[in-house]
C-alpha cells in the first residue's frame, strides 16, 4: 500500500472530525491568549529594566515561547482520543487492513500539527496590536518549528496512549510531564534570568532549544546558532518519535 | 472422471477438502502479573472448512478470543502454524489481512462518524476507489438493513443497529473469510435472531464465517460445525449433532432429599448409567434411553432407601457434552447463556 494515500486517507478522516466539532480547537487557544492579555504586559517593564533579558522587546521574546507552549500542551492531550478510539475497537479494526502502520500514524499527526499551526497563526495576529513586530521569514521558520514540537509531541502522547490505553493513567503521565519541560525552557521568563544550577538543569531539555531558536527566529537572527541547535533537536527528536509511535500502532492490542 | 482439477485457488489447500482455516499445534502465552506464564492457547488444531459457519464455544478466558485475535493477525502466536484464507499466517500477515473481515468484541466503529462514512473509509483502507466504496456500502447499508440509520452518527444506533453495521464493515472488501468475535453478545432476543438470519444469509452467500460464541443456543442453531474450547485447549469438535451423539442417550438429573454423600457412588455404580457428574447437589446421569432407565433407576433408589426431591429427563444439550468432557456446566458462568438470555453478560 500506497504510504503516501494511505496517510492522505487517515489526516481527511481526522481533520473532519477535528473540523465538525471546531469548539475544541477554540478551547485550545484560550489558554495561550489568556497569558498573552493578562500576563504579557506585566513583561514590558521587565524587559526594559532587568538587565540580561534577551533583546527584541517583551513580546518578541514572550510570544515564540508561547507559540512553543501551545504546541507542547496542544499535542500532548491528542492520546486521549486515541484512547477512545482504542476501547472502541477502531484502532484494531484499522489494523486488520491492509493500510501502512505508519499511516496509521502520520495521518493522524499531521491532522494535530495542521491544527496547532492555525492556532500558531491565530495567536500571531492577536499579538500584533500588542506591539509584537513581525518579519513574514520569521514567523515562518518560527511555525515550521513549532510543526516539528508539534509532530514529536502527539507522537510521544499517541505512544504514551497506546502503551497505557487508559485515560486514568495517561493523565497523569502527560501533566507530570508536560509542566516541568515547560518551567525548563524558559517559557514564561527567558532563562538568562535564571541562576547557574537552573540552567544547568535545563540544558538537558530539549524544549528549551526550541524556545531558543524559536525567538532566534522571531527577531530575524537566522544565522544564530541556537536556530541550527533547536532544529537538529526537534528534528532528530520528531523522526525518533514518529518510528516509536508508529511501532506502537502496529503492536496495539487494545 | 476426465477433467483436471482446477489449480488450488488462492484459499484452497491443496489437499482434501478446501480449507478456509487449518492451525497446528497454535499457542499463546502471556507473562502474568507475577512475572510467571500463562498458556492462554495452549495448542490447538483446527480445520474450518470452506462456505460453512463455524463456532468457537467456550466459557470467557477459555481462549476463544485469543486463537480468533491469532488467526486474525492481531496476536502474534507463541508457537504452531496456521494458514487462514490461504495465507501463511506467520509469513503471510499482510495477505492474509487483506482477504479476512474482521468484527471484534468491542466493533469497531467511531461514535462521531456516521454508518456510512465508517463503510467508505473502511472500503477506502482496503484500497477502494471511492466510488466503488460509495457503491458497496450503499449495497451493505440495503442488505443488512441499517440504510434509515445510515447518515446519523453511530452514537445514536440501537445495539442491533451498531452490531449490523460492524458486521457491515467487515464485509466491505468482500472477504471470503469473516471473524465475528461475539456477535450476539448484549443484544436483546429479537436482534439475535436477526443477526442469526445475516450470518446464515452469508453462509449461504459463499462466505466463511468463524464466529465465537459462549451461548449455547447459539452454537447449536447456527453453526455448521463447532469445536468446544476449555482452557486454552479443544475439548471435541463435529457438528452439534455429532457432538451431541458423542454424549450418547439421554441426561436424567435429580437430586436427592437430605443429598447423602454416598449415594453418588451407588448411583454410578449403576449398570444402565454410562456417565455420571455431580455439582452443587444436583446428580447428572447420561443413560442410553431414560424411558428404559427410568423404572430401573426408581427400584434402585427405593431399594437404597434414597428419596427423590427434583428430576428431570432431557435429551442431551451441548452443555451436557462440555459437561462430559470438563467436568463443569458451561452454564454456571454464563447464566445468561439460558433460553431467557438477552442481557449483557
Amino acid at each position: 500500500m500506497n504510504v503516501l494515500r494511505d496517510t492522505a486517507l487517515v489526516f481527511r478522516r481526522y481533520i473532519l472530525q477535528t473540523l465538525r466539532n471546531p469548539v475544541w480547537m477554540f478551547f485550545g487557544i484560550v489558554q495561550p491568549i489568556m497569558y498573552l492579555v493578562l500576563f504579557a504586559p506585566l513583561l514590558v517593564k521587565v524587559a526594559s529594566s532587568t538587565p540580561g533579558f534577551p533583546q527584541g522587546g517583551a513580546y518578541n521574546v514572550f510570544i515564540p515561547g508561547l507559540l512553543v507552549q501551545l504546541g507542547l500542551f496542544g499535542a500532548s492531550g491528542v492520546g486521549f482520543g486515541l484512547i477512545t478510539e482504542l476501547r472502541l475497537g477502531v484502532i484494531e479494526r484499522f489494523r486488520v487492513t491492509p493500510i501502512s502502520r505508519i499511516s496509521l500514524l502520520l495521518g493522524r499527526a499531521l491532522r494535530d500539527v495542521v491544527i496547532i499551526t492555525a492556532q500558531s497563526v491565530l495567536l500571531v495576529l492577536c499579538a500584533i496590536p500588542f506591539g509584537l513586530t513581525l518579519s513574514a521569514v520569521g514567523i515562518l521558520v518560527a511555525l515550521l518549528l513549532i510543526g516539528l514540537i508539534g509532530l514529536l509531541t502527539a507522537s510521544l502522547s499517541y505512544t504514551i496512549a497506546l502503551a497505557v490505553k487508559s485515560e486514568d493513567a495517561f493523565a497523569p503521565i502527560v501533566f507530570g510531564v508536560t509542566l516541568p519541560l515547560l518551567l525548563l525552557s524558559g517559557v514564561l521568563l527567558p532563562l538568562q534570568l535564571a541562576p547557574d544550577w537552573l540552567r544547568t538543569v535545563a540544558a538537558f531539555n530539549p524544549l528549551k532549544y526550541a524556545v531558543d531558536a524559536a525567538r532566534s527566529a522571531f527577531n530575524t537572527h537566522f544565522t544564530d546558532v541556537a536556530v541550527v541547535q533547536g532544529f537538529a533537536v526537534m528534528l532528530v527528536l520528531a523522526i525518533i518519535g514518529v518510528l516509536l509511535a508508529a511501532r506502537a500502532f502496529g503492536r496495539a492490542v487494545a | 472422471m476426465t477433467t483436471t482439477a482446477p489449480p488450488p485457488a488462492g484459499g484452497r489447500v491443496a489437499s482434501g477438502a478446501p480449507l478456509a482455516i487449518r492451525t497446528s499445534g497454535l499457542r499463546r502465552t502471556f507473562v502474568s502479573r507475577g512475572g510467571g506464564t500463562v498458556e492462554a492457547v495452549a495448542g490447538v488444531d483446527l480445520e474450518v472448512r470452506d462456505g460453512e459457519i463455524f463456532g468457537f464455544l467456550g466459557p470467557n478466558g477459555a481462549g476463544k478470543t485469543t486463537t480468533l485475535r491469532m488467526l486474525a493477525t492481531l496476536l502474534v502466536p507463541s508457537g504452531g502454524q496456521a494458514m487462514v484464507a490461504g495465507a501463511d499466517l506467520l509469513t503471510q500477515g499482510s495477505l492474509v489481512r487483506r482477504r479476512i473481515g474482521y468484527v471484534g468484541q468491542s466493533g469497531g466503529s467511531d461514535l462521531v462518524e456516521t454508518g456510512r462514512d465508517e463503510l467508505v473509509f473502511q472500503g477506502r483502507l482496503h484500497g477502494m476507489t471511492k466510488t466503488e466504496a460509495r457503491a458497496r456500502a450503499a449495497d451493505l447499508l440495503e442488505t443488512l438493513e441499517i440504510e434509515s440509520c445510515a447518515d446519523r452518527k453511530t452514537q445514536t444506533y440501537s445495539g442491533g443497529q451498531r452490531r449490523r453495521l460492524d458486521i457491515a464493515i467487515g464485509l466491505m472488501h468482500r472477504p471470503r473469510l469473516v471473524f465475528l468475535d461475539e456477535p450476539t453478545t448484549g443484544l436483546d432476543p429479537q436482534a439475535r435472531a436477526h443477526l442469526w438470519q445475516e450470518v446464515r444469509k452469508l453462509r449461504d452467500g459463499g462466505t466463511t464465517v468463524f464466529l465465537t460464541t459462549h451461548y449455547l443456543e447459539e452454537a447449536d442453531a447456527l453453526c455448521d460445525r463447532l469445536a468446544i474450547i476449555d482452557r486454552g485447549r479443544i475439548v471435541i469438535e463435529g457438528t452439534p449433532d455429532e457432538l451431541k451423539r458423542e454424549v450418547a442417550g439421554d441426561a436424567i438429573t435429580l437430586s436427592l432429599i437430605g443429598e447423602p454423600a454416598d449415594a453418588f457412588a451407588q448411583l454410578q455404580a449403576l449398570p444402565f448409567v454410562r456417565e455420571a457428574s455431580a455439582e452443587d447437589g444436583l446428580i447428572r446421569l447420561y443413560v442410553d434411553r431414560g424411558e428404559t432407565a427410568m423404572p430401573a433407576l426408581m427400584r434402585a433408589l427405593d431399594a437404597a432407601n434414597l428419596e427423590m426431591a427434583t428430576l428431570t429427563v432431557a435429551r442431551p444439550s451441548l452443555d451436557d457434552v462440555f459437561l462430559a468432557k470438563t467436568g463443569r456446566s458451561l452454564r454456571d458462568d454464563n447464566p445468561n447463556s439460558s433460553a431467557r438470555s438477552g442481557e449483557k453478560p
